[in-house]
């Protein structure tokens, strides 16, 4: 039946995630906007220590059904937890919640296209020892939305069984940290045939310590600036042959299943950067409202607009919004959990929060004033840290398109 | 538990009322929208499907448990057939439901069973009033208390059906608050105008209705001695246009959808074209987010959850904004043919702006 109560273990870890986020990120929050590229070791040693003992990590989750008491088996909440999470980490600090120590993206792309061994192989280092970090760079300076452009190339040396890679990535969050702090890893996405367009794309996992991989640039970001985001420059970059993702014998042959396999990571993950946008813009109206309310200015829900001042209006407006964009990204996550297809709804859920956290920081800013404008308070931030939810992981263009091919019945053909 | 399923008698209601708004709804709003007037056999047939029966418990005539979700579920399947026509088969839940909600035992077993019972027959409530700011939490008709007698004064807009109804509802203000009292058409004092001609919804008979000095019998106060809570009944007129939003709305989407398809444009389909399918798109999205932030209102109202009033008055009021930009966005994809009454689009823009205001002509 159709029901909205959060379950227990969501509710347990919402609390003490607020206290991570409270504690651990806002009181420095400003401290790494302004020292860019500094690394926030604390929340990240806390964060790596905290997630070893539950078994969290990548973004997607890595549970076994549950029994209860009863023996009866327990709702699937892997991705709605997640959600939960990120979007509590995300009202913290974004920036901040993007250094999370654990398998990030990478690791996601490891899991919606490696094989058992390889999972195995490549994601233990994220739940052992020191914090380990781990990325996807798919992104070239030519090639954004357009991912079948990239020219990164993936040449096999038959003799020595090792892949050869060239090319150059700009964007990879945490390519940094993956590369130089820890013993982590990189999902680089090359050609091994570049007339072949998409059926010639594959991933390769490239560990820290690959000979022919090196950070080259860090970004100066409007930002998010707590998190790296990195170019890598791989001038034959040697890693084993294993190090593709996949099963060895389709790999060679003209497919688009490797392809595919980025896209159904992204269905799964477009949710959860939704919940990113969702946290950020919730942070802004609960303390625009704060901030309204210490000025006297409360909202009188239930009137007619007509009756509304300008700033009550904008605020429900704001709510309307922020709670849909919400509600949107738990159905979403909903589905994966019950093993439902949801390019749709996660794609949406993309679309609007995105939306979402643009206009609210906007407004918010725009409703306080000098204040708003100002460093004192963190509204400004949010306001510089929301526009990448619309921007990484698919804009919300790319997001509308793939919306509208669902709704029209169109291929990527019919509609470009 | 988070969950987006209807359960199976749910889904069995939905079938039924989308099949009644397909085939028989549907089929007839045209003409109905011109002729201004929905056929009472249609009426009828909508009544039967039983979905304020299905949300009257037993002991009132009916077969189930008040529930708001079902009736946002139902109310949408419905209005997509046609809007006019849902709100004349739901106009007797507006005398009947609010009674099941907040009225006193008397009043519920005197006055429910030969509605949820009975065939269709004209009951309606008071409550729009005719100034740019109405508020149904500052309403302008008083009543007053006299002994055991109250009265009630003032005027009254947009009563669905006045001219047939038998007992209405009233809504008048009373000792600062909004409260509702059972009054029957033909007292003395009451005087019903000549039928509104309105922007949209042509089809559902509407009166202006005055009280001058209006005399019924203490009792006849809704729950009673002490009264009633105004907040549940405002919610549940609210989640009640929500939910015949989303079905207008999804009506206007599919509607341009099956049209920018067909359509040839520069040697391609107009949907082919990306500002036409950005447009759709952010049609769809802005439906489903209002849909579930509706689903969660209803759901908080049925369990009682604190902030139910205001999610409830979040979903009206972007519901409102949602209807009105969706099929403003269908007749643009239409373009010219858009304008024509032909075709149903501008007629579901028409019907799209009532939403902020509605709110009092139809509840669930």
């Amino acid at each position: 039946m159709i029901e909205f109560e959060a379950p227990k273990p969501i509710s347990q870890q919402s609390f003490v995630l607020k206290t991570v986020a409270e504690n651990m990120m806002r009181p420095v929050s400003r401290y790494f906007d302004e020292h860019e590229h500094e690394i926030p070791w604390d929340y990240i040693n806390f964060m790596h220590m905290a997630m070893k003992a539950t078994g969290a990590g990548s973004l997607a989750p890595r549970e076994a059904p549950k029994k209860d008491a009863e023996g009866k088996e327990r709702p699937h909440i892997g991705y709605q937890m997640l959600a939960f999470m990120l979007e509590m980490l995300s009202w913290g600090d974004v920036g901040i919640y993007l250094c999370t120590p654990g398998g990030g993206l990478g690791a996601a792309a490891v899991q919606a296209s490696g094989t058992p061994e390889q999972n195995a192989k490549f994601l233990a280092r994220f739940g052992e020892g020191k914090p380990a970090f781990g990325a996807m760079a798919m992104t070239e300076s030519q090639a954004g939305s357009d991912t079948s452009a990239i020219r990164t190339t993936a040449v096999l040396d038959k003799e020595k069984n090792q892949w050869i890679l060239n090319g150059e990535k700009i964007f990879v969050t945490g390519g940094q940290k993956s590369l130089e702090e820890g013993n982590g890893l990189v999902v680089v996405w090359a050609t091994i045939d570049p007339s072949a367009g998409r059926a010639g794309m594959r991933p390769f996992v490239v560990e820290a310590g690959s000979p022919g991989i090196k950070v080259s640039k860090l970004e100066h970001k409007m930002g998010i600036r707590a998190s790296d985001t990195a170019s890598l420059v791989l001038q034959d970059c040697r890693v084993p042959f294993d190090n593709i993702l996949g099963i060895p014998e389709v790999i060679q042959e003209k497919t688009t299943t490797g392809f595919k396999g980025a896209m159904a990571t992204f269905d799964a993950t477009r949710p959860l950067i939704g919940a990113t946008a969702v946290g950020v813009a919730r942070a802004t109206l609960e303390l625009l409202k704060e901030l309204l309310a210490q000025q006297g200015v409360t909202i009188r829900y239930g009137l007619p607009r007509q009756k509304l001042t300008s700033i009550e209006r904008d605020i429900i407006d704001m709510e309307v919004m922020l709670r849909s964009a919400w509600l949107l990204v738990i159905k979403a996550v909903w589905m994966a959990d019950n093993r439902k297809s949801n390019p749709l709804e996660a794609s949406m859920s993309k679309v609007r929060g995105g939306d979402v956290v643009t206009k609210i920081t906007q407004r918010a800013v725009e409703i306080m004033g000098p204040l708003g404008y100002s460093q004192e308070l963190l509204l400004e931030k949010w306001f510089r840290d929301a526009k990448i939810s619309d921007i990484y992981e698919g804009t919300g263009q790319i997001n509308r398109l793939i919306v509208a091919r669902n709704i029209l019945g169109y291929s990527g053909r019919d509609l470009r | 538990m988070y969950s987006f399923e209807p359960t199976e008698e749910q889904k069995m209601l939905i079938d039924t009322v989308a099949r009644f708004a397909h085939s028989n709804l549907r089929p007839a709003s045209h003409d109905a929208d011109e002729e201004g007037q929905v056929p009472l056999n249609l009426i009828k047939k909508g009544w039967e499907l039983g979905v304020l029966q299905a949300s009257t418990p037993e002991a009132y005539g009916g077969f189930g448990e008040h529930s708001t979700v079902t009736g946002v579920l139902a109310a949408e399947e419905m209005a997509w057939g046609d809007l006019a026509g849902t709100l004349a088969v739901m106009a007797p839940g507006l005398f009947a439901v609010p009674i099941l909600l907040v009225g006193s035992e008397e009043q519920k077993s005197e006055h429910l069973p030969p509605i949820v019972e009975g065939d269709w027959s004209p009951y309606s409530a008071a409550i729009i009033e005719q100034h740019y700011d109405y508020d149904p939490n500052e309403l302008r008709t008083t009543a007053k208390l006299d002994g055991e007698t109250i009265i009630i004064t003032g005027e009254k807009s947009y009563v669905p059906f006045a001219n047939e109804t038998k007992t209405m509802l009233v809504f008048a203000l009373f000792n600062g608050q909004s409260q509702g009292f059972i009054v029957p058409s033909k007292l003395t004092g009451i005087n019903i105008g000549e039928r509104q001609k309105l922007l949209g919804i042509n089809a559902l008979p509407v009166f202006p209705v005055k009280f001058d000095n209006v005399r019924i019998p203490s009792g006849n106060r809704l729950g009673g001695a002490n009264g009633h809570d105004f907040s549940p009944i405002l919610a549940s007129y609210w989640l009640a246009t929500a939910a015949m939003a989303l079905g207008v709305s999804r009506a206007a989407l599919e509607y341009a959808i099956e049209y920018a398809k067909d359509r040839d444009v520069f040697g391609m389909k107009v949907a082919q074209k990306q500002s036409i399918a950005f447009m759709l798109a952010e049609m769809a999205t802005e439906i489903e987010a209002i849909r579930v932030l509706t689903w969660e209102a209803a759901w908080m109202l049925d369990t009682g959850k604190e902030d139910a009033y205001k999610e409830a008055y979040l979903a009206h009021t972007g519901a409102a904004d949602m209807a009105m930009m969706v099929t403003d966005r269908a007749v643009q994809i239409l373009g010219g043919h858009g304008y024509i009454r032909e075709h149903p689009v501008e007629k579901w823009m028409r019907e799209a702006r009532s939403f902020a205001m509605l709110s009092g002509t139809a509840i669930i």
